[in-house]
This record gives structure tokens, C-alpha cells and sequence, in this order.
């Protein structure tokens, strides 16, 4: 333990890693509590996750919203903004490409290349709203955000009961296929696994997070305003204009997820009740990643992880999904309250100046 | 600070092994020949006091019975949907039910692309697919005695319909309690709302309530885990001193909420038909690629036995002649309201 504590030269990224060591402790003795075997649990967690060409198709699924939520969450905190709405802007890229993908005619991979851009757009322009608001009527981005994922859930049952209903059912039409951005031939090799464009195209988004952040300007004076925004104002930055700028690309991230979704894993919409609440999750690894590229790509991978192996671990151990869900409440109730798992750091520091 | 740290170091190592002694007993993963049945529930519970709830009663029953192996999964999402059915299918489940209408494209697909699994769906007609066999219940022949009990009940001439979703199932629920409320009180007003969803508690409550303020006193739901939201409501207003009534539907509800405001159930027996269907199935009798369509007559809907600590008997007696006329043929129970 003290040969990892000196290579870990970042005391943030050991926090959230003990913080999900600590909660899957806590997961264990829970299940032990309440009569599950945590061994085999876990086990058929891994099993889940790990064990067949499928599920590792599958689970790649299950964690690309979570990353791209978890990045557009980061982007928006990292100029001060607090982005919850991101489950709406997933609605309304998805209702938007799910319109260009039913409604329009054109040939394969142009027609999947049109609807996924406009589901992008239709995301980001939604973000835009909410900076408007905030920029030009002080309404703060929270309570706009969250509020604005109702509007966006009504309006895409609106839309799809008006233009493209399918009968004696809670969804749309079909996409025509030519709209389809699914990996046909790699879906088949996964043994019929929903993979889609976004295997490609979110490492690109990662990347360009990463890029964005270090390499240019423009990912500068989005920090810089996070940081301050009146010292960014005096010293030149238009405060107005970046805020806009960064809610748009959080909100084409937040359509992304919404058009894979669409085109890429379910072919239709369903008119459900309430929003995904990926949106929401994404607030949590964003958090739990610390706005980095790793963090987040990391949080992300586990999120889902947990989040998809929990079938398995009903399935296996027969433990009830919501003690899945209350292993990851407790990584982020740990991550969210540091001071619980620094108590155990500063030994650590000792120890390493001991040490060397 | 060491000191921290090996506790720690001793609790994980505790913890695990107990965890291993606990895997000879407790657990056993050898299931050996033992046939297994799976079901997966809509994003709704297995604990929904409704149809989810049903289901897997009718498969715990089969465990007591036949000593089957039964597991249900439920998917927190609609993408789980497809990966829950899957669990099952590839760990050579017997039979994997799926509980809800909702289902109905991913078991299709999963059907499809593993001809050698059996599934089951309640509540679909899906036909012509030669591993599946789908149950579906002529809902509107037990609702149109529900009907009939509220019509000839009510004070205020005015009853309530709660729904879950505007899909065939409900409509079904719809159509036959409206003809059953018109057929005892042409006058009787039915207030109609589908509140979009089958597992909103709050959504139940305040459809409830917007209903009884208007001036309803007996609500018929067909809307699942959402339907609790009726009960809690009418339970607020009895215990507030107002008499008002809830019919329940799919399990007799008047043993869950209580006999103050539980007029009647409308017994949808989907314990009965997963266990016979998924006995057969298991016998070498799979009817694949059938719908099994149960109404009055195969008793696969009707009014909970339980009514008559509510219902007088006139009325119940007024429900059996009616019962006999739409099994004899002599009414017809409209499908779509």
C-alpha cells in the first residue's frame, strides 16, 4: 500500500479510487447483511461484464452515454456551469434525428451522417437556449436546465404522437434503415450486440476534450471563466459568448448520446414518462472524475460497468438491483465528501516521506 | 496510521472469508437437471402488487410445486430490456417469460435470432413466431362486470377510469368497464385518463384526486404499480371522513389496501396462466407460435372472490346474469372504447 501511495504522485486520483474501493467494501457487508454472498455477487458481476462476445458488445453500449454525459457535464463546470439539463438535450437530439431518420429519403451512411448532424445541432441549439437565458436574463442554468428537460420530454411526445406515431404502441415509427448507424457486420460478430457509430466517434469526442483543454486557447478562456468570470471579463475574455460557446458543445454531446440512442441502439423513440436521468449521471462522474480526461473516461467505465453488471449479480446471486444502485450512491457519497477518505491520506504522506 | 490501514486490510480479508464460507451452503450454484423458468419484468417491479407481481407468483408457485428452478430479472432501462432476456436465453432457460406488452420487439427479436429458446409474453397477440407463445386476456369481459358493479353503485352517477397506457391492453379495460357502466346506468358519466405510464405512483395519486374532486366516487384503474397512487389517495379521503372507492384490477388489491375502500378487483388471473402455460411447456406441450386467449369463459378474467364483503348481494347476482350472457354470446364486449 505505501509503494502504491508514492506512485500515486496525485492525491486526486487516489481519492476516488479508494472512495469506490471503500463503497464496494460497504456493497459487500450489505449483501452480507441482508443474506447475499458479496463473492459470488461480485464474481457474476465481472462474469456479466466480461463473459461472452455479447455482453462485451453490450456493455460498451451501456457505457458510451455514460461517458459522453460525463463529458458534457465536465465541459459545462469547467466554465462554471452547472449543466443538469443534459437528460433534454439528449431528448431533443434524439426526437430530432429520430425525424430526419423516418421522414427523409437518402441513400445509407448519408442519410445516418445528416440525422446524426442535426440531432447534434438540435442538442447543442437547445444548450444555447439555456445560456441565452442565463446571459441574457441572469436565470440560473440550473433551474433553466432542469426545468427545460420537461419541455424538451413533452415536446418529443408531442412531436412523435403528431408526425411519426406508430399504432397501439408508446413509440414512434421505425428510422428507415439507410438512416441506421449501427455496425452491422461487428454487431454480428457480438453476437447481435447494439454497437453503433459511437464506438468510433466518442473516443474522438475524448480526445477532443483532452485537446481542447490543454492545447488551444479557446479551452483556456473557457477555464479562465470558470474560475472567475469578472476576472475573465476585466481582463478582456467575452464572459457572454464562451458561456454560450460551451453550452452549445455540451448540448451537441448531450444530442449525440440521444441520436445513437435513436439510430444506433433502438431504431425508434419511446414516449416514456420521465427522461433517461443518464443526464444525471453524468453530473455524478463528472464529479467523481474531477472534470480530467482520465477521471471521467475512467468514472465512465466504471458507472457503466457496475451499472450493466448488476443484471448479472440479480441473476447470479439473486442481489436485488437496488443494492447496485446503493453501491454507486455510496462511491459518489464518498467522493462527494473527501474529507471521509483523506483521513486515511495524510497517513499515507507520512509515509511516503518516510519512506524515501 | 498503519494501524489504520491493517485494520482495513483485515476487514476486507475478514469479510471475504466469510463470504467463502458462506458459497458451500447458502448458495448452491449446481442446478444440475432442475428445469428453469425466467421472467422479465416491464421497467416496473416484481413487487408492483399488480401484473409483475402476479406473474412471479404464478412461477413461485411452480417452485413449490414442481421444485422448478425460477429467477426474474428486471431491467432499470428500456436498452436493458434486451440483455435481461438474453441472460436467460443463453443460460439455456427452460422458458423465459416477459410480463408486459411493452416487451413485445425485443422478444421478437430475441426470438428470432435464437430459434432454440421458448419465450413467453403476457399480454401480446404476438402471433406466427414459432418459439414464442403469447397470452392475452379478454380484459373487457371482466372490466364490463366491473362496469356493471360501479354503474349500478354509484351515488354521484359519475365513475372514473384510470389507465396506464393508451395501448390495446388498457383500451380493452377501457372499452369493456364503459359498456358495463352503460349497460346497468345509461345516465352514469365515465371520466376517462390515461396518465401515460405504469409505474408513477404520484401520477395515480393526482388523477385520483383531480377525479374525486369532480365529483366521481368509484375509480376502475388499469394502470399498474401507478395504480398504489389511487389507493393512497382514496385512503387519504376515508380517513378524512369521505366514502369514496377504488375498483383494483389484476390481483384481488382489496387484501394489499384494505377492505374501506376496495370496492371490488378485477381479477386478471396471470398467476393462473404463466402456471399452467409454463407447466405445459415444460411437459413437451409448448404451444408455440399461439396466442392463448383467456376471457370469462376459460375463467381467465372475473371479480375477485372477496367482493362480497362490499358488494351486495343484488349486485352480485346482477354480475352473474351478466357474466352468463357474454359467455353465452348474447353481448358482445366492445374491444376499443
Amino acid at each position: 500500500m505505501n509503494a502504491v501511495a508514492k506512485h500515486m504522485k496525485n492525491r486526486n486520483i487516489l481519492v476516488p479510487i479508494l472512495a469506490t474501493i471503500i463503497a464496494l467494501v460497504f456493497g459487500a457487508i450489505i449483501m452480507l447483511i441482508a443474506g447475499y454472498n458479496p463473492v459470488i455477487a461480485y464474481q457474476s458481476l465481472l462474469n456479466k461484464v466480461f463473459g461472452s462476445a455479447y455482453d462485451i458488445g453490450e456493455v460498451i453500449r451501456a457505457i458510451i452515454p455514460l461517458l459522453l454525459s460525463g463529458f458534457a457535464v465536465a465541459l459545462a463546470n469547467k466554465a462554471g456551469l452547472l449543466n443538469i439539463g443534459v437528460d433534454g438535450q439528449i431528448t431533443i437530439g434524439a426526437v430530432a434525428s429520430l425525424l430526419v431518420g423516418t421522414l427523409v429519403d437518402f441513400p445509407p451512411i448519408i442519410h445516418g451522417f445528416t440525422a446524426l448532424t442535426v440531432g447534434v445541432i438540435a442538442g447543442g441549439l437547445w444548450g444555447v437556449l439555456i445560456a441565452y437565458l442565463k446571459t441574457r436574463f441572469t436565470i440560473n442554468e440550473v433551474i433553466s436546465s432542469i426545468m427545460l428537460n420537461y419541455v424538451a420530454l413533452y415536446l418529443s411526445h408531442m412531436l412523435i404522437r403528431g408526425i411519426v406515431p406508430q399504432e397501439g404502441s408508446q413509440r414512434s415509427a421505425l428510422i428507415q434503415d439507410s438512416a441506421s448507424i449501427s455496425l452491422n457486420s461487428l454487431s454480428e460478430l457480438l453476437n447481435g450486440a447494439r454497437v453503433h457509430w459511437g464506438l468510433f466517434i466518442t473516443p474522438l469526442i475524448i480526445f477532443g476534450f483532452y485537446y481542447f483543454f490543454n492545447k488551444t486557447r479557446y479551452g483556456y478562456e473557457t477555464e479562465v471563466v470558470g474560475l472567475n468570470n469578472h476576472a475573465a471579463h476585466y481582463a478582456g475574455i467575452k464572459v457572454n459568448r464562451i458561456i454560450t460557446r460551451t453550452m452549445f458543445i455540451s448540448g451537441a454531446i448531450g444530442g449525440l448520446i440521444g441520436v445513437f440512442d435513436t439510430l444506433g441502439v433502438y431504431k425508434y423513440m419511446a414516449i416514456s414518462t420521465s427522461t433517461s436521468g443518464v443526464g444525471f449521471d453524468g453530473v455524478a462522474i463528472a464529479l467523481l472524475g474531477g472534470n480530467t480526461t482520465i477521471g471521467t473516461t475512467l468514472s465512465g467505465v466504471l458507472i457503466g460497468v457496475l451499472k450493466y453488471g448488476s443484471q448479472g449479480m440479480q441473476f447470479g446471486a439473486g442481489v436485488p438491483s437496488e443494492i447496485i444502485g446503493m453501491i454507486i450512491s455510496l462511491i459518489i457519497f464518498f467522493v462527494a465528501a473527501p474529507g471521509l477518505v483523506k483521513k486515511l491520506l495524510p497517513n499515507m504522506e507520512h509515509t511516503k516521506k518516510e519512506v524515501q | 496510521m498503519k494501524k489504520q490501514l491493517a485494520v482495513m486490510f483485515v476487514l476486507i480479508l475478514g469479510l471475504f472469508l466469510v463470504a467463502c464460507g458462506n458459497e458451500g451452503g447458502t448458495t448452491s450454484t449446481s442446478d444440475g437437471e432442475q428445469a428453469s423458468i425466467g421472467m422479465v419484468t416491464d421497467l416496473g417491479s416484481v413487487n408492483d402488487k399488480s401484473f409483475n407481481q402476479s406473474a412471479w407468483e404464478g412461477l413461485q408457485k411452480l417452485k413449490e410445486d414442481h421444485g422448478y428452478d425460477v429467477k426474474y430479472l428486471e431491467p432499470q432501462s428500456d436498452a436493458e430490456v434486451e440483455p435481461s432476456l438474453l441472460q436467460f436465453v443463453n443460460n439455456k432457460t427452460d422458458l423465459t417469460w416477459a410480463t408486459a406488452a411493452t416487451l413485445e420487439d425485443a422478444v421478437k427479436n430475441i426470438a428470432e435470432t435464437n430459434p432454440d429458446a421458448k419465450l413467453g409474453i403476457v399480454d401480446s397477440a404476438l402471433e406466427g413466431v414459432a418459439n414464442v407463445v403469447s397470452v392475452s386476456f379478454k380484459e373487457n369481459e371482466g372490466a364490463f362486470l366491473a362496469g356493471v358493479v360501479a354503474g349500478t353503485m354509484t351515488e354521484s352517477d359519475k365513475v372514473g377510469f384510470v389507465g396506464g397506457m393508451e395501448i390495446p391492453v388498457i383500451q380493452r379495460f377501457h372499452a369493456g368497464f364503459a359498456a358495463g357502466v352503460k349497460a346497468v346506468n345509461p345516465d352514469a358519466e365515465v371520466l376517462v385518463n390515461y396518465v401515460g405510464a405504469f409505474n408513477r405512483v404520484d401520477m395515480g395519486k393526482s388523477a385520483a384526486a383531480t377525479m374525486y374532486d369532480a365529483g366521481v366516487d368509484i375509480i376502475f384503474h388499469a394502470s399498474g404499480g401507478t395504480g398504489n397512487g389511487i389507493f393512497n389517495e382514496a385512503q387519504e379521503r376515508f380517513n378524512a371522513g369521505k366514502q369514496v372507492w377504488v375498483i383494483g384490477v389484476d390481483k384481488d388489491q382489496s387484501l394489499e389496501f384494505g377492505n374501506d375502500i376496495t370496492l371490488t378487483s378485477m381479477m386478471k388471473y396471470v398467476d393462473q396462466a404463466v402456471y399452467d402455460i409454463s407447466h405445459e411447456a415444460l411437459t413437451g406441450q409448448f404451444p408455440g407460435g399461439e396466442v392463448v386467449r383467456l376471457g370469462l369463459n376459460e375463467n381467465g378474467v372475473g371479480l375477485a372472490d372477496t367482493s362480497d364483503i362490499n358488494v351486495s348481494q343484488e349486485v352480485l347476482s346482477k354480475v352473474e346474469e351478466y357474466k352468463e350472457e357474454i359467455i353465452n354470446g348474447n353481448i358482445e364486449v366492445p374491444e376499443t372504447p
